[in-house]
C-alpha cells in the first residue's frame, strides 16, 4: 500500500494503479472519458486533470492527467485546485463544441456519462459560436444505431471493439476534429460483442437499436438483477421493462463472471419475451380443436395423471425450481433429462470431473488470467461467447509480463500494446473449422472430433512423459509447441465442452488437465450449450437417458408424459419422438412458445420467461445464481414449478425444498435474501425513485389509478418505495448514484474499481466437495475412413441461431443464416457443389453449401439451427445437390474467416 | 540548388565514405558510440537532445532483442523548414554514410528513411544513391568485410505533420494511425514493431561522417559558441536572398539575416521572426545580436533554436494573418487524439478567420489567450499543440495592438 494526499487528506492506495482509478476507488468524484476500468488508460481525453505537487513545500504544482500518473507513495494531488478545475471545464467545453443540443431526443439522455461529467466539471455555457462539425451516420446492422454528431472522440469504441474484443470492422478514420468512428463502408458490425459499444460509448453515438423501437428513459424502466439465459456462462444482466413489455438488457457487473461486458446474444436475444408466439393460456387439445382450461380442469388433469405412472422430461433451459418440481411430481425414477443421450453422457462425466481433486473450474475472471490455453473442440465464441472474450484477454497476459519487465504499468494500455505488439501468450485451438479466436491463436489444428480427441490424448501422453505415436508431421510439430507452452505456464487452462457430443474430447481434455495438475488442481473449463444444463444434470443420474423415457412412452406402459420447456425434436431422432408422443395418452407440455413438441401435445401450459419469474440457474462452474423477477407477465403464464406444484408452493419454499431434498443443491437456499436482512424489513423497489407516470400509466384506458401489483414472495416490490437498491449492491438492478446517472456509477458500488460489489455476492458454487483424484482415460484410436465417399459429420454452432429462444427474436433473426453444411474445397469440387447451392444431406434435410478453406478433407460441418434435427443425421453423410428451394436467407451475414465464396 | 547532387564517385573523391573505411579498420560499435558522445553532437530535428546519449539507451548484449532498427526522420514538415531537403537532394550519400555509422553503432540491420511524401526530388536522389551504395558494397551484407550488414528501405509518407513526432512516425511506418505513443516505453527500448529503435533527423545523421573521419577536435572546433559543429540555418520571408546555409553554431542572428539572407527587401522593415520554424516563439529585432545556439536562443530570446530555419515577418505583412495561417496548418495537422489539440486548435483557427474577415471580437481575443494555457505543455498528449501555442502566445503578447486594431476597424488594417 502507498500513502497519497488528495486535497490535504491522506489515503491508502494501491501504488500499482493510477491516480484516477484510486480516486474513484476512494469514492472521490473525478471526471473522465477515455479511461475504462478494464481497458486502462491512454490519455486521450485529458478530462481527469489534477494538480500534482512535488512535496509539501511545493505550492505551485503542475497539471497532470490522473489516469496517466501512478498512485505512487507520497503523491500529493489536488482535485479541487482552481487551475485543475479550470482545465477540466475547458476540456468539456471543447468536447462540447460540436456536440448537438439534442439531449431531450437522445436515447443516452438520463444515463449519459457526458451529461454527468459536464455537470461535474462545471461547464454550462457554450461560448463557441462558430460553425459545428457534422458527420454522416452509417447503417451498422440490426443491433446498433450510429449518431456520429454526438461523438466526443474519446476512442473508447475502437479500444473496446478492436483492441479488446478483436473486431476489425470499426476504426478511427480521418484526423483532427474530423475524426470519425465507423466502418469502412455501411454494413453490420460483425463482432459478437458489438452491443457493448452501447455501454462503452460515454454518450449517444452508439445506441441500442432494438431498444429504440420502444424507447424508455432509464429511470422509467422497471428493473431487477437477472441472469442471462443465453448459454452456460451465466452472465449477470439487468433487463428493463415498461408498460408490460421487456425493453432492453444491459450488462450487470459481476466481478467473477461477466465483469463489464456481455455478448450480443445476451443483449439482443430477449425479444421473444414480448412475441406473439408466446403461449398465452393453458389449452387442451381434443382432436383438431383446442380449448381453454379452467382451474378445475387443470386440477383434474394433474389428479388423473397422479393415478398412473407419468414420465417427466426436464429441461436445460428451465430453472432449478421447475426441474425439481417436475422431478418431485413424477418421482426420481420417472424423471429424465431433456438432453440428447450423447450429450447427457458427457454432461454426467463433467459432473464427475467437477468432483475430482485434480481439477478446478475457473470463473470467467480466472480464465482471463490464464497464461496458456488449449481449446479442444468447443467453439466457445458461439457456445459460450463471454468465455471466448475472456480467453482473448488471456493471451494478453504475456503483454503484461513484458510491461512489468520494462517497468511500464499495465494500466498504460496503449503503451503496453505497442510494447508487446504481436507477442501473445500461447493459445492452441483444436477445431472442426476455422474459429473466431484463430487470429490470436498460436496454432489452430483443424480435424474431425475423433482426430481432435486423438491429438489431445497425445498431448496428455506427452505431458506425462510418453512419446505418442501415430501423429502426422504437422501434428508432431504442434504437439511440441503445446507441450512446451503448457509445461511452462503458471496458470494453464484447458477448455472443452459438450456441444459437439464427443465424449472422447472431454476425456482427452481431462487427461491434459490431469497431467498438468500437481499440488494444485489445474484449471479446466468445460462448458455446456445451455443456461441450466448443469442444474438439470445434477437432478438426474447418468442412467436416466432421454431415449429410455421415449421408449417407455412408446411402450404404452405409462399414463402420460410431462415435457418441461423443451422441444424434443432438438433432442432425439424425429421418429423416436413422434412415436413416443403418439403412444402416450396424455402429453403435457409446459413452455414459453409453441414448438414442434407443443404441436403434438394434448395439454399446453404457458410458462413465464426468464424476466417474468424469480429463479435460480447453475452455470458451467456449478455457480448457482439467483435471477429476480423483473416484471409481471401479461398472459396467464406461470413459472413451470407453479403449474407442477398446483400453486401449493411459493418461490422461497420451492428453493428451500430443492436445497434440502436434492443432492448437490445444499447451498441454493443461501442465495435468497431475506427481508429481515434489510432495514426494518423494507422491500427493494424495482422502480427508480424517478419512475414517472405510475398513477397515469393506463389513463388512456381507465382513469382510475391502478393498485400497484403486490409481490408476496420476493424481497423486491413492484414499486418506487422501499429501501433504495443503491444502499445494497446485492440486489442492484440498475446502478445510480448522485451525480452518476450512467452505468459508470458502478464504481460507487464496488469495494474498489474492478473489485467485488459491496455487500454483493457473486453466486454460490454448488460443487465444492472434492473426491480423490481419478485416473486418466484410455486414448482412442482414429479409424481410417472408408472410401465410401461419405463425409464425417460434426456440428457447427452460431451465436445467433443455435440457442433456441433467442433465435426467435427478430433482431437476432436478422443475423441468422439458414441451416448450412460447410465442406472443404476439394470435397466440394469432387461432389460438384458450389458455394450457396442447396444440398440434401443423406437425401433428406436440405442445407446451404458453405465452402470453407479451413475444414478437413472428407469431413463436413453442419449448422442445424431450427431447421434440421441434428439427431436425424448419422456420423457420416453423403451430400447431393438438390433443386429444392431454401427458406431464403442463405448464408448472408455468416461471419467466418475462411469462406471461399470468391473462388467458388 | 546551386549544383546537381554528387554521385558516388564525386562523393568518394571528396572524402566520402572514409568514415566507413576507418570503422572497418578497427572501430568497434562502442568506440563509435564513445566518439559521438564526446563530440557533443545534439539532435538537429528540433529538440536538441544529445545524439550519443540517445543511442546509449538502446539495450545491447545477448539478452537484448537481436533485431534493432534505425529510422531516419525525413518527414520535414515544420513550416518554414527545408534544410533536410537540401541535404537529401544535394548530398544524398552523406545521409547514407551517416545512417550506416548510426546503424552499425546501435546494431541495426535494417534502416528506414521515412521521407515526406511531397519530396519527389529527394525520392529520386535517394533511390539512386541507395542503389549506388549497394553496388559499391556500402550496403547489403558484410559491409567492407566487417561482417556487419545493413539494408536501407525508403518509405515515402502519406503526408502528416504529426509523423515528424517520432512515435507517431513509428505508428505510421507500421501501417497504423499516426497517433503519438505513450512514453515510456521510449523507442530506444521498444520502437518499431516493439523492437529497439533509434529515430534520428536527417541533418543529425549528416553530421556523423565528419565526426568519424576528421575527429572530435575538428568537429568541436567548427562551433563558435557553446555548441559543437555546424548547423543548417535557413531564412524565409521577404528578405532579399532567402535560402539555407551551413554555418557554425554560435553565429549571430544578424549575420544570418543580413550577411547571408541579404537583409529585408527594399522598403520593408523587420517586425519579428520565428527563429526555428512554425512552432517557435516570435523574437524581435532587439534579439538580432544573440548567438544561434541552443541555450542562448531559449534563455535570452525566450524562444527555441529548434530546426534553425527562420521565418521573417516584415512590417507590411499582417502578424494576425501570419499567425492565423500557422494556426490553420496546426489545426489541420492535429492527429485528433487528445482533446485540447483536436478541439482547441480548430476553434483558434476559426477565430483567426473571423479576425481576417473583420468579425473579430474582444470575447474571441480573450478566448485566444485562454487557449494558449489550455493547449500548453503537460496538458496535451504530445508537443504539437504546445508548439502551436508558441507563435500564438508570443504573437498575442507582441502584437496585441494589431489584434485590437482588427477588432476596432472591423477589418485587416494591413490590407487597403
Amino acid at each position: 500500500m502507498a500513502k497519497i494526499v488528495v486535497d490535504g487528506n491522506e489515503f491508502e492506495v494501491n501504488p500499482k494503479n493510477n491516480l484516477l482509478q484510486e480516486c474513484l476507488s476512494l469514492g472521490l468524484d473525478l471526471p473522465y472519458f477515455c479511461w475504462h476500468p478494464c481497458m486502462g488508460s491512454v490519455g486521450a481525453c485529458r478530462q481527469c486533470a489534477v494538480k500534482q505537487y512535488r512535496d509539501e513545500n511545493d505550492e505551485k504544482g503542475t497539471i497532470v492527467m490522473a489516469c496517466m500518473t501512478p498512485a505512487s507513495d507520497g503523491a500529493r494531488i489536488s482535485i479541487a485546485d482552481e487551475q485543475a478545475h479550470d482545465m477540466r471545464e475547458r476540456v468539456i467545453e471543447s468536447l462540447m463544441i460540436s456536440h448537438p443540443h439534442d439531449c431531450p431526443v437522445c436515447e443516452e439522455g438520463g444515463e449519459c456519462h457526458l451529461q454527468d461529467m459536464t455537470l461535474m466539471s462545471g461547464h454550462n455555457y457554450r461560448r463557441y459560436d462558430k460553425k459545428k462539425v457534422t458527420h454522416h451516420n452509417q447503417y451498422l446492422g440490426p443491433f446498433i444505431n450510429h449518431e456520429m454528431n454526438r461523438c466526443i472522440t474519446c476512442y473508447r469504441c475502437v479500444r473496446f471493439y478492436d483492441d479488446y474484443a478483436g473486431g476489425n470492422d470499426l476504426s478511427a478514420q480521418a484526423s483532427h476534429h474530423h475524426t470519425y468512428f465507423g466502418r469502412h463502408e455501411e454494413g453490420t458490425l460483425e463482432n459478437e460483442f458489438s452491443g457493448n459499444l452501447v455501454e462503452v460509448c460515454p454518450t449517444g453515438v452508439f445506441t441500442d437499436k432494438v431498444f429504440s423501437q420502444a424507447y424508455t428513459r432509464k429511470w422509467d424502466l422497471q428493473t431487477a438483477p437477472s441472469v442471462c439465459t443465453g448459454c452456460s456462462t451465466g452472465c449477470n444482466i439487468t433487463p428493463g421493462e415498461r408498460y408490460g413489455s421487456l425493453r432492453r438488457i444491459v450488462n450487470r457487473y459481476n466481478s467473477e463472471v461477466n465483469g463489464y461486458f456481455i455478448c450480443d446474444r445476451g443483449r439482443f436475444g430477449w425479444e421473444y419475451v414480448n412475441g406473439e408466439e408466446r403461449i398465452k393460456t393453458p389449452v387442451q387439445v381434443v382432436g383438431d380443436e383446442s380449448k381453454g382450461m379452467s382451474d378445475e380442469e387443470i386440477d383434474e388433469l394433474f389428479n388423473d395423471l397422479a393415478k398412473g405412472v407419468v414420465i417427466g422430461i426436464g429441461s436445460p433451459r428451465s430453472s432449478n425450481e421447475s426441474n425439481y418440481a417436475l422431478r418431485k411430481l413424477v418421482g426420481e425414477a420417472n424423471f429424465y433429462p431433456g438432453i440428447a443421450n450423447n450429450e447427457h453422457a458427457i454432461n454426467q462425466l463433467i459432473l464427475e470431473l467437477h468432483k475430482d481433486k485434480a481439477f478446478h473450474t475457473p470463473s470467467v475472471r480466472e480464465i482471463e488470467r490464464a497464461d496458456a490455453v488449449i481449446i479442444i473442440g468447443e467453439d466457445i465464441t458461439n457456445t459460450a461467447p463471454r468465455i471466448a472474450l475472456a480467453v482473448r484477454q488471456s493471451v494478453r497476459n504475456k503483454a503484461s509480463e513484458l510491461a512489468e519487465l520494462n517497468n511500464i504499468p499495465v494500466w498504460q494500455d496503449a503503451a503496453v500494446r505497442e510494447l508487446a505488439q504481436q507477442e501473445r501468450g500461447p493459445l492452441f485451438i483444436l477445431s472442426n473449422a476455422a474459429s473466431r479466436l484463430d487470429d490470436v491463436a498460436q496454432q489452430t489444428l483443424i480435424g474431425t472430433c475423433a482426430e481432435q480427441a486423438q491429438f489431445a490424448f497425445a498431448v496428455a501422453e506427452a505431458l506425462e512423459g510418453g512419446t505418442p505415436a501415430g501423429l502426422t508431421e504437422q501434428q508432431e510439430k504442434v504437439l511440441l509447441e503445446v507441450v512446451e507452452a503448457l509445461r511452462h505456464a503458471k496458470r494453464p487452462l484447458v477448455v472443452s465442452g459438450s456441444s459437439n457430443g464427443s465424449i472422447e474430447m472431454v476425456q482427452a481434455a481431462s487427461n491434459i488437465a490431469r497431467a498438468l495438475s500437481g499440488d494444485q488442481p489445474s484449471h479446466m473449463a468445460l462448458v455446456f450449450p445451455e443456461v441450466n444444463t448443469m442444474g438439470l444434470e445434477l437432478l438426474v443420474g447418468p442412467e436416466q437417458k432421454l431415449s429410455t423415457a421415449l421408449e417407455r412412452c412408446s411402450s404404452g406402459e405409462v399414463s402420460g408424459v410431462i415435457v418441461l420447456e423443451n422441444d424434443l425434436y432438438r433432442r432425439a431422432p424425429t421418429a423416436a419422438v413422434d412415436n413416443a408422443l403418439l403412444q402416450a395418452d396424455t402429453v403435457v407440455v409446459l413452455d414459453q412458445m409453441h414448438s414442434a413438441t407443443t404441436s403434438k401435445a394434448t395439454h399446453v401450459f404457458p410458462v413465464t420467461a426468464f424476466s417474468e419469474q424469480e429463479s435460480t440457474y447453475v452455470n458451467y462452474e456449478s455457480r448457482a445464481q439467483l435471477s429476480f423477477q423483473v416484471h409481471q407477465t401479461v398472459t396467464d403464464a406461470k413459472p413451470g414449478w407453479k403449474w407442477l406444484t398446483n400453486g401449493d408452493s411459493d418461490i422461497n419454499s420451492i428453493i428451500k425444498d430443492c436445497s434440502d431434498e436434492a443432492e448437490g443443491f445444499g447451498s441454493l437456499d443461501g442465495l435468497v435474501p431475506r427481508l429481515s436482512q434489510f432495514v426494518v424489513g423494507l422491500k427493494i423497489p424495482r422502480q427508480s425513485h424517478r419512475y414517472s407516470g405510475r398513477t397515469a400509466m393506463i389513463a388512456n384506458r381507465n382513469v382510475h389509478e391502478p393498485k400497484q401489483p403486490e409481490d408476496n414472495e420476493s424481497v423486491m416490490a413492484f414499486s418506487m418505495e422501499g429501501m433504495p437498491a443503491m444502499k445494497d449492491a446485492s440486489i442492484l438492478g440498475s446502478t445510480w448514484a448522485p451525480s452518476w446517472n450512467s452505468n459508470q456509477s458502478i464504481s460507487k458500488f464496488q469495494e474498489e474499481v474492478n473489485g467485488e460489489l459491496k455487500q454483493g455476492h457473486t453466486g454460490t458454487l454448488l460443487l465444492t466437495e472434492k473426491t480423490e483424484t481419478g485416473i486418466p482415460f484410455q486414448p482412442i484410436q482414429v479409424e481410417g475412413g472408408g472410401d465410401s465417399g461419405q463425409l464425417t459429420l460434426s456440428l457447427a454452432f452460431q451465436i445467433f441461431g443455435s440457442e433456441e429462444l433467442s433465435a426467435r427474436s427478430p433482431s437476432i433473426q436478422k443475423r441468422m443464416t439458414d441451416a448450412y453444411v460447410a465442406l472443404a474445397p476439394v470435397d466440394a469440387a469432387r461432389l460438384e457443389i458450389s458455394h450457396g447451392d442447396a444440398v440434401a444431406i443423406n437425401g433428406g434435410p436440405v442445407a446451404v453449401a458453405c465452402i470453407r478453406e479451413k475444414i478437413s478433407e472428407g469431413s463436413c460441418v453442419v449448422h442445424c439451427g431450427a431447421q434440421i434435427n441434428p439427431h436425424d443425421l448419422a456420423g457420416a453423410v453423403s451430400l447431393t445437390k438438390t433443386s429444392e428451394s431454401l427458406p431464403g436467407k442463405g448464408l448472408s451475414g455468416l461471419i467466418v474467416s475462411d469462406l471461399c465464396e470468391e473462388s467458388y | 540548388m546551386s549544383r546537381p547532387p554528387l554521385d558516388i564517385g564525386a562523393y568518394e573523391a571528396n572524402d566520402g565514405y572514409q568514415s566507413l573505411h576507418k570503422i572497418a579498420a578497427g572501430m568497434s560499435a562502442a568506440d563509435v558510440l564513445e566518439t559521438i558522445k564526446s563530440s557533443g553532437l545534439k539532435g538537429r530535428g528540433g529538440a536538441g537532445f544529445p545524439t550519443g546519449l540517445k543511442w546509449s539507451f538502446v539495450p545491447q548484449g545477448e539478452s537484448s532483442p537481436q533485431q534493432k532498427y534505425l529510422v531516419v526522420n525525413a518527414d520535414e514538415m515544420e513550416p518554414g523548414t527545408f534544410k533536410d531537403r537540401l541535404l537529401m537532394e544535394g548530398d544524398p550519400h552523406l545521409l547514407l554514410e551517416g545512417m550506416i555509422i548510426s546503424a552499425y553503432t546501435i546494431g541495426a540491420s535494417i534502416a528506414y528513411i521515412f521521407l515526406r511524401g511531397e519530396y519527389h526530388g529527394s525520392v529520386k536522389t535517394l533511390k539512386k544513391a541507395i542503389a549506388e551504395a549497394y553496388e559499391k558494397g556500402y550496403l547489403g551484407s558484410d559491409i567492407l568485410g566487417t561482417g556487419y550488414g545493413l539494408d536501407i528501405i525508403l518509405h515515402t509518407s502519406a503526408g502528416r505533420y504529426i509523423c515528424g513526432e517520432e512515435t507517431a512516425l513509428l505508428n505510421a511506418l507500421e501501417g497504423k494511425r499516426a497517433n503519438p505513443r505513450a512514453k515510456p516505453p521510449f523507442p530506444q527500448v521498444s520502437g518499431l514493431w516493439g523492437k529497439p529503435t533509434i529515430v534520428n533527423n536527417v541533418e543529425t545523421l549528416c553530421n556523423l561522417p565528419g565526426i568519424i573521419t576528421y575527429g572530435i577536435d575538428w568537429y568541436q572546433g567548427l562551433g563558435q559558441g557553446a555548441d559543437a559543429g555546424t548547423k543548417m540555418f535557413g531564412v524565409s520571408g521577404r528578405v532579399k536572398n532567402p535560402g539555407v546555409w551551413e554555418m557554425p553554431l554560435g553565429v549571430t542572428i544578424r549575420e544570418l539575416l543580413e550577411d547571408k539572407a541579404g537583409g529585408m527587401q527594399d522598403g520593408l522593415g523587420l517586425k519579428a521572426f520565428l527563429p526555428g520554424g512554425g512552432s517557435t516563439d516570435f523574437m524581435l529585432p532587439e534579439h538580432l545580436d544573440l548567438a544561434l545556439d541552443y541555450d542562448e536562443i531559449s534563455q535570452k530570446g525566450g524562444s527555441r533554436l529548434a530546426t534553425g530555419t527562420m521565418i521573417v515577418l516584415d512590417d507590411q505583412t499582417c502578424p494576425v494573418g501570419m499567425i492565423g495561417n500557422l494556426m490553420k496548418f496546426f489545426a489541420h495537422e492535429s492527429c485528433g487524439f487528445c482533446t485540447p489539440c483536436r478541439d482547441g486548435l480548430p476553434w483558434v483557427d476559426t477565430i483567426f478567420r473571423d479576425f481576417e474577415a473583420g468579425r473579430g471580437s474582444e470575447k474571441d481575443l480573450s478566448i485566444l489567450k485562454e487557449q494558449v494555457d489550455y493547449m500548453g505543455p503537460g496538458r496535451t498528449f504530445c508537443a504539437l499543440a504546445p508548439g502551436a501555442t508558441a507563435p500564438l502566445g508570443s504573437g498575442l503578447k507582441y502584437f496585441e495592438d494589431d489584434f485590437k486594431e482588427h477588432i476596432q476597424q472591423k477589418r485587416c488594417t494591413y490590407r487597403n
